[in-house]
């Protein structure tokens, strides 16, 4: 069967140099290569430090990667023009560790939301669709009509990664990369949120990037998973469904 | 003997909306010794809980009951003598270590600081106990790290250094408050193991929402929800054989437990829900949970819950 691939990276490398005389280079990610099909979650563990992050990173080329080769559903993004880069970005979207700093402290929730869509990255769409499409979209996350007109200091935690997985939605994605998204909730809010991120995933067949130090919670959110140690990737196994939904 | 007993204690501090009771008639107690864990979500109060018992909490907090260390009332207990015990009988490791150290200090001169304090030893002196701490949380060339400022060590250096502080003036009850924040799997497993070889024969009051760390460390854990106590038992009962609904559905929402959340959110604290304060998570409420607040009730020896379905 001819499977589709929708992420094939080849010996990615980034390498941070420091030093002008005698430059020492750090080997942030030394040599990755994996692939990700249309409608899977790919979990990345590894101990802080690992390059697991900086691979999210350069998934989604907000950095530059030192050597090879990112193809996004069979588009290599390095060496792609700013414009063509442009044009694939709403199909892959991240999720940071931190929902307070991934969010405009002086735009109202709603306003967040909204963004995508001002921006035109839906097509052209009237005002009163807008407001209808963030009213879905508030439901869809969990969040109450009354939360479009706070700010995201007047939420909790769990409430702004909450948003966040709005905002994200409004841009109707393909691909996203979380990068630690529960790191900073408690254990109950954690399960909330990560059982959101599984029911969205489903609904919306979305294709995943799961990066977390934490192996339990990795095992539930992935249907593979690939450990990483010094920049490289050392092992890559499948997780068995029944294995991680014993205790349930 | 109780080394610690809290009796009736009530913190609550003014905010523009009304007064937060952070802390709601609570009643604790540690042995000499004894480890005790209080978990529970963000925003629970249970950090307050710990800062009200070394009294760090600002000026307009309202502090009533009675927290007896020793016999001593330390609510009633001058500014001056607090001061003194503070760090040498009752140490709290603060939580954050990023922001709890003293970015323009060396960490060395951090640890000393306590120690020439309270137990007067002249300034050499100190240094060289402070070198002996971090070498006792097992921090490699000590000697040198001692000459660092905290920016120059990660994040799992920093908690061991917080921890050195802590130990410093061998105090007999160590408060730690999240001593496993943001750290990662093998860090944390190893702040768990120094935590459990230091404090021995210590009383160790540990704060944390991560049931693996008080389970592994503590004899008793205490579950705190929206400013009270609900539960309180040996670890192994909270952990295996929990009765209140909150402490299960907590459990529950483990990823090694089934990842199973509990639906809603922490209710507020300047205007608590009627009757029991959980009723409206809850997914065994009956009709009188939403009117009658429920008392902490003894089950079994030892295991004490607040709940109506055990009345």
């Amino acid at each position: 069967m001819f499977v589709i691939q929708l992420i094939e990276v080849s010996d990615l490398k980034k390498y941070y140099s420091s030093g002008l005389i005698k430059k020492q280079y750090t080997r942030a990610v030394d040599g990755v290569s994996f692939q990700i099909k249309k409608g899977e979650t790919l979990g990345l563990v590894g101990e802080s430090g690992c390059g697991k992050t900086t691979v999210g990173r350069l998934l989604l080329h907000l950095i530059e990667p030192t050597s090879g080769k990112i193809m996004f559903d069979g588009v290599n993004l390095i060496g792609l023009k700013k414009r063509e880069l442009r044009k694939l970005r709403p199909r892959m979207q991240m999720i940071f560790q931190d929902p307070e700093s991934s969010l405009n402290p002086r735009m109202k929730i709603g306003e967040s939301i909204a963004e995508p869509f001002r921006l035109g990255l839906r097509g052209k769409i009237c005002t009163h669709e807008i407001k209808s499409q963030i009213k879905d979209l508030i439901e869809i996350v969990g969040l109450n009509p009354e939360h479009v007109n706070r700010y995201p200091y007047q939420l909790s935690g769990g409430q702004n990664q909450r948003v966040v997985l709005a905002r994200i939605l409004a841009i109707n994605p393909e691909f996203i990369v979380a990068d630690e998204p529960t790191a900073a909730l408690d254990v109950s809010v954690q399960a909330q949120i990560l059982r959101l991120i599984m029911n969205l995933k489903k609904d919306f067949g979305l294709t995943m990037l799961f990066i977390s130090h934490d192996l339990e919670v990795v095992r539930h959110m992935s249907d593979r998973i690939a450990v990483m140690e010094m920049g490289r990737i050392v092992a890559v196994d499948s997780v068995k469904r029944d294995d991680c939904n014993r205790s349930v | 003997m109780a080394l610690l007993d809290i009796i009736d204690l009530r913190t609550c501090f003014p905010s523009p909306d009304g007064l937060v009771k952070a802390v709601d008639t609570v009643d604790l107690h540690i042995d000499k010794g004894e480890r005790l864990g209080l978990i529970g979500e963000t925003g629970c109060g249970k950090t307050v809980l710990g800062l009200s018992i070394v009294r760090l909490l600002q000026a307009t907090t309202r502090i009533d009951g009675r927290i007896l260390y020793n016999d001593i009332d330390i609510l009633k207990a001058s500014d001056g003598k607090m001061r003194h015990m503070r760090g040498k009988e009752i140490a709290m490791i603060l939580q954050n270590p990023t922001t709890s150290l003293n970015p323009v200090l060396k960490i060395g001169d951090q640890i000393a600081e306590a120690i020439s304090l309270h137990q007067g030893y002249e300034r050499k002196e100190a240094w060289s106990k402070a070198v002996e701490m971090l070498e006792a949380v097992k921090i490699p060339n000590s000697a040198e790290r001692a000459h660092q400022y905290p920016h120059e060590l990660s994040g799992g250096m920093r908690e061991r250094v917080m921890i050195a502080m802590g130990l410093a003036c061998n105090p007999n009850l160590i408060i730690a408050d999240e001593p496993t924040k943001g750290l990662d799997a093998r860090t944390k497993s190893q702040i768990i193991d120094l935590i459990h070889e230091t404090t021995s024969k210590k009383a160790l009051l540990i704060i944390t929402h991560d049931l693996g760390v008080a389970g592994t460390i503590c004899d008793r854990i205490a579950v705190m929800y929206a400013g009270e106590l609900l539960e309180e038992a040996s670890s192994d009962l909270i952990l295996n054989d929990p009765l209140h609904p909150y402490t299960r559905g907590f459990i529950n929402s483990l990823p090694s437990r089934g990842l199973v959340p509990i639906p809603g959110t922490s209710p507020s604290l300047i205007v608590p829900p009627q009757g029991c304060r959980f009723h409206n998570r809850c997914p065994q409420a009956i009709k009188i949970c939403s009117k009658k607040h429920p008392e902490m009730m003894e089950i079994e020896k030892g295991h004490k819950v607040r709940c109506l379905l055990y009345n």
